[in-house]
């Protein structure tokens, strides 16, 4: 809320100097103490040079037909001449003048500029006759009356020609802007924020006061009131005042409400606007002559009924749910939202009916939100209004209808409800306090900051009965009472310690050690963790899914349609990582991500969420841009399987076997496993399918997917340490011509059977098919290492393992041997 | 005497020889020590010496072939050494040219933030709850909202637009509702619970430089017999200058949150902060919100807010990378082009 310190003065016992240093001071003790500060600014922001003149004379421009030359008084010897084409100037009329030299904010830039003198068609101007927003108005608070031309006095409100423009529109007023949270109601109030900042400066509050004189009309003789359903309101009331003349409110009037970012209206609704910041209490004013009959009726919308609301909008009204004001026949407001046009306040307007109410905060911050007006009423409603005051300032407005609008006040104010509420004490230990703020404070110490508060207590033995103030509907409970002890203290001025207390340990849990130590081995080998969106398409969702009947987890409100759908499959969003990379000319990528995949149990329960793990490689894992015998080949789907391989050895699975597969539809048919240890299966490896690359045009992908907790699950924890042999090993080659369809694993499981516990290892090292080779026959040379843990290995022994090898592959692979 | 003057001159001139520059140092140590060499033949005129003379001579002949021994392997070392040294020249490589590329990976930027104020409150004793059943991203309304004290109607609930599946289901807006899920297990018989919980949170935004429907966040909380606002200050005040520096410095604003009463909204300060410092100078940035758990709260978990007390605090590491390393547009995190990521290398920071 904008706080104009110049009018917060009039309710504190001691005034806060408007010096810019106490301000900024000030501002900084309110962030520390109550609540964010937004700004501190003055609607001068720096400008000079502007006084208040009067037309002295007016005559046309010789070579213009829309501008015309001023003669001004100034209040100096020699009237000052200025050219204008202003369409409303008129001579006898006290205008803005801002003089040669004067500094006035360009709209365009908002920087500050100097005014010189002007040439205008061969006239001299001496200075400019301004608008209000030529010199720094918003167009949302600049009163609308002189919207196409230049701002003009009004002599009653006697300011004097010469003055400085600037003082008379109290534009120098420092305004604090509080950011306010949800909680602090009161301080959408000047009263509220005089408390507050009362407290911090230790002063006390001054209370307005006003004296009502009301006529011998009858109030209820002209209105009655119809509750219809009693969870709407807890409080509701109204006055009635004849004879008012609307016009514009005189200017002491308007300053308060541009100071605090509002737009003068006219004197009736200026008031009810006055009143509202100044007690918190938003009133509304009905045209009394408006109102089809003379009974309003507090209900429930009905179905299918509309209101035009004051910004012009035509709203459908929902039924059961909006309150609404209402004469027999039709809706004349949203309650504590918006008014309508059809009872509004305006210059022909004679008798008005002021209503001051409490609505009932949840259905107001639903229909709020509903129809999408958050308006300084409604704002209020959400938040709680200070119950105390509903017809203070009822009364109050009504006593500035009568001395602002000159109108009678009817006898009496007709209440419809006031429901009696009980004053609620809360009881604080001194001990209590201390033990939550890990303080020291002494009852003095608590007793002050409650006295500085202006809150009502009591003390015995060690404990405080305070009562809560209605201002303050914020406070319900023991710990809202230590907030406002500690703020108050200083947050600056609490120790710091750590807790202390029985030991705890810090220590990750086994899955989680895993879950790291699985990042810890993808780096090292060579990937990079990628974060992507968790959010997709549906069809994205699903793209690399296990299972094409498991249900996705969808929004029901999506904020666009590429996020509608939680994944999963981490595939996805990595392919997007490398269409992003490969867009930006990044060509060798190496990327993997552990999160989680969710799958939709029934929509009544959460879903399944799922740990994974997977990585995509494209481009080259290069190791020299120059040498060309290093330089490397485009990664293949060896690439990416050794890193699966070297993962699942690290983390402990054992026991890993690859079966081709063709059962994923997004993956290479031709070049795609599953990942098994033993008969659990982990999860997949091999190329994207070339549909999904090609069409986005991008290079051959090799990517994975493995599912964490399985993996995690098939891990053996036990280090097994053997003895690292220092006996001699015995290398045999050979080279075998095999059928196609022969497998590596075909092979090297005759190999292990035949060649005998000696057998160390077994190498692939060397591969060819070709036009060499009879077709559908393929070369593979392997390797074979013997040998023993305990002692030298004799050649013999070993060429009768390996011929027994050798046999071995003839008759149960009909390989040949080359 | 001949064999004397004899053997002095076979060593003037083997030392004049062995020095040529030329000389075949084999040939020489063949043609002068070998069997049948020139010191081996002379030495032979042994037995013709008076026995008299035999050790004088012996002597002299010694120390001949010692001479001319040293100086032959010394000018063969010197040789090997002038070899060597003409092949290392021949190798040379322009050590400048660039060096085999060893790809190493790296974490992400918001993960290594985590992992950061991870190892912190390790060390403090804290445990680290990020698993599916006790923090779950797709939560109910129930944890992410109502045992936070934000019943369906709460003002403050406009603070976080949220992602809805069912009326019921929605994707969390907090790592909040980790706090009641660990609360409802946690056996006070053996100390407070002391627990931190990273993980990823959504808001329905529109996503721009400074707004990202994915979020991280990392929740504290801790919760004993004898936990104050005093605690939550030094404990907040370590894991800022965990990661901003030691000399940094934390200072704490009232702010409101549902969940917290005492509620807090917590500054570091942005240069490092000198005893000699005007407090005018210290620039303040806003990092974080925290507070004592509202008595509400921890009653729905079934803690007796009468004997328990309880800080708790939210830390947004995507904030903390943004402000760390200047990062300016949050989307950067989540769109892992490799230019980007590769530029946060672990230092063991």
């Amino acid at each position: 809320m904008k706080i104009s310190l110049k009018w917060l003065n009039q309710f504190l016992s001691e005034n806060i100097s408007l010096d810019e240093k106490t301000v900024n001071d000030l501002a900084e003790k309110v962030e520390r103490t109550s609540v964010e500060v937004d700004s501190v600014s003055t609607l001068a922001k720096k400008q000079d040079g502007l006084v208040v003149a009067k037309v002295c004379s007016i005559v046309a421009h010789p070579d213009s037909d829309h501008m015309v030359i001023t003669q001004l008084d100034i209040g100096q010897k020699e009237l000052v001449q200025v050219v204008t084409g202003a369409p409303n100037v008129a001579e006898g009329q006290l205008v803005i003048l801002a003089k040669v030299g004067a500094h006035i904010l360009d709209a365009a830039t908002g920087k500050l500029v100097e005014l010189k003198v002007a040439n205008l068609r061969g006239q001299e101007s001496f200075g400019m006759l301004v608008a209000l927003q030529e010199i720094g108005f918003d167009n949302k608070i600049a009163p609308k009356d002189f919207e196409a031309g230049i701002f003009v006095f009004d002599e009653q409100d006697g300011m004097q020609v010469g003055e400085d423009a600037l003082e008379v529109l109290g534009m120098n007023e420092p305004v604090i802007d509080t950011d306010l949270t949800p909680n602090r109601a009161d301080m959408l109030s000047m009263i509220g924020t005089a408390y507050e900042f009362g407290a911090m400066l230790n002063l006390s509050v001054l209370l307005p006061e006003f004296d009502l004189a009301e006529y011998e009309k009858e109030t209820k003789d002209q209105i009655t009131l119809d509750i219809q359903d009693k969870d709407l309101t807890s409080k509701y009331a109204v006055r009635v005042i004849n004879n008012v003349s609307v016009t514009d409110s005189p200017l002491w009037l308007q300053k308060i409400l541009w100071n605090a970012g509002m737009r003068p209206i006219n004197n009736i609704v200026d008031i009810t606007n006055y009143m509202m910041l100044m007690y918190g209490q938003p009133l509304h004013a009905f045209d009394l002559d408006k109102l089809h009959s003379h009974k309003i009726i507090v209900r429930r919308a009905k179905n299918s009924e509309t209101l035009t609301t004051l910004d012009g909008q035509k709203r459908d009204l929902r039924a059961n749910e909006d309150i609404v004001v209402a004469t027999d026949d039709e809706a004349l407001m949203l309650a504590g939202v918006m008014g309508g046009v059809s009872s509004e306040v305006d210059s022909n307007t004679k008798n008005i009916v002021i209503e001051s109410a409490i609505f009932n905060a949840s259905l107001i911050r639903a229909t709020a939100r509903r129809h999408n007006i958050h308006s300084e009423a409604s704002a209020r409603f959400e938040r709680g209004i200070n119950r105390d005051n509903t017809f203070v300032a009822l009364d109050h407005a009504a006593q500035l209808a009568d001395e602002v609008a000159h109108g009678q006040i009817s006898h009496g104010m007709v209440v419809a409800v006031d429901e009696p509420y009980e004053t609620k004490k809360q009881k604080l230990s001194i001990r209590r306090v201390n033990k939550i703020l890990g303080t020291a404070l002494s009852e003095k110490e608590i007793s002050d900051i409650f006295a500085k508060l202006n809150f009502q207590y009591t003390v015995s033995k060690d404990v405080f009965e305070v009562v809560l103030p209605a201002r303050r509907p914020d406070l319900s409970i023991e710990a809202d009472l230590i907030e406002e002890i500690a703020r108050l203290y200083g947050y600056d001025n609490l120790p710091m310690t750590l807790p202390y207390g029985p030991t705890t340990p810090g220590k990750l849990t086994t899955t989680q050690r895993q879950i790291r130590a699985s990042r810890r081995i993808m780096e090292s080998l060579g990937m990079n963790q990628a974060i992507s969106y968790v959010l997709t398409t549906p069809e994205k969702a699903k793209q690399f899914a296990e299972n094409a009947i498991d249900e996705v987890v969808s929004l029901d409100y999506p904020m666009s349609s590429d996020r509608t759908t939680v994944r999963q499959n981490l595939l996805a969003g990595l392919l997007e990582d490398v269409s992003y990379n490969v867009s930006h000319s990044v060509h060798n990528i190496a990327l993997y991500e552990q999160g989680r995949i969710f799958i939709s149990n029934n929509k009544e329960s959460l879903p399944t969420e799922i740990e994974h793990i997977a990585g995509v490689l494209t481009g080259t894992l290069q190791t020299s841009t120059w040498q060309t015998s290093k330089m490397a080949q485009p990664v293949d789907f060896y690439d990416i399987k050794g890193i699966v391989d070297s993962y699942l050895e690290q983390i402990g699975v054992a026991n890993v076997t690859y079966r081709a597969t063709t059962r994923h539809d997004n993956m290479h048919p031709g070049q795609t496993a599953d990942v098994y240890s033993d008969n659990t299966y982990l999860g997949f490896v091999g190329q994207i399918h070339p549909k999904l690359t090609k069409s986005q045009k991008l290079p051959a992908i090799f990517g994975f997917e493995l599912n964490l907790f399985t993996v995690l699950s098939a891990t053996n924890h036990s280090t097994e340490y053997k003895v690292v042999s220092r006996f001699p090993q015995i290398s045999r080659d050979v080279a075998l011509l095999v059928n196609n369809q022969i497998t590596h694993e075909d092979i090297i499981e005759v190999i292990q059977n035949y060649a005998g516990d000696k057998l160390f290892e077994v190498k692939l090292f060397d591969v060819y098919v070709g036009d060499k080779l009879p077709a559908g026959k393929k070369s593979l040379a392997y390797n074979l290492v013997f040998q023993d843990e305990n002692t030298t290995l004799v050649e013999s022994e070993i060429n009768v393992a390996f011929n027994r090898v050798l046999q071995a592959l003839v008759s149960e692979i009909k390989a040949e041997i080359r | 005497m001949s064999l004397i003057e004899d053997l002095k001159s076979l060593k003037e001139t083997a030392v004049k020889r062995i020095n040529a520059t030329e000389a075949d140092i084999e040939a020489l140590r063949v043609g002068l020590l070998g069997k049948k060499g020139e010191l081996t033949l002379l030495l032979k005129g042994m037995k013709d010496v008076a026995p008299e003379d035999r050790k004088t001579v012996g002597e002299i002949g010694n120390d001949v072939r010692q001479k001319i021994t040293t100086l032959l392997s010394e000018k063969k070392a010197a040789i090997e050494e002038q070899r060597l040294n003409e092949q290392l020249a021949s190798e040379t490589v322009d050590v400048t040219m660039p060096g085999s590329n060893h790809h190493v990976g790296q974490p992400h930027v918001l993960q290594q933030i985590i992992d950061e104020i991870e190892q912190h409150f390790l060390g403090l004793g804290f445990e680290v709850i990020d698993d599916i059943v006790d923090s779950p991203e797709v939560e109910t309304d129930e944890y992410n909202f109502e045992r936070e004290n934000l019943p369906k109607d709460h003002p403050a609930r406009d603070m976080q637009d949220t992602f809805y599946i069912t009326p019921e289901i929605l994707l969390r807006t907090q790592t909040s509702p980790v706090q009641s899920r660990s609360l409802e297990k946690h056996d006070f018989s053996k100390g407070p619970l002391k627990m931190i919980a990273p993980g990823k949170v959504y808001r329905r935004d529109t996503d721009d430089a400074t707004h990202s429907h994915q979020f991280h966040q990392v929740e504290g909380m801790v919760v004993g017999e004898n936990i104050t606002m005093a605690d939550l200050k030094g404990t907040l005040l370590s894991i800022m200058q965990e990661l901003f520096g030691e000399k940094h410095q934390i200072r704490m604003r009232p702010s409101y949150f549902p969940f917290t009463e005492p509620s807090v909204e917590v500054d570091v300060s942005w240069n490092e902060v000198t005893p000699d410092m005007k407090p005018e100078d210290i620039q303040w940035i806003e990092v974080l919100g925290a507070g004592m758990t509202h008595p509400n709260v921890l009653r729905m978990d079934g803690i007796d807010p009468e004997k328990y007390s309880a800080f708790a605090f939210g830390l947004g590491p995507d904030r903390f990378a943004m402000l760390k390393y200047g990062v300016d547009d949050i989307r950067q995190f989540y769109l892992n082009d490799v230019r980007f990521l590769s530029q946060f290398n672990r230092k063991g920071n």
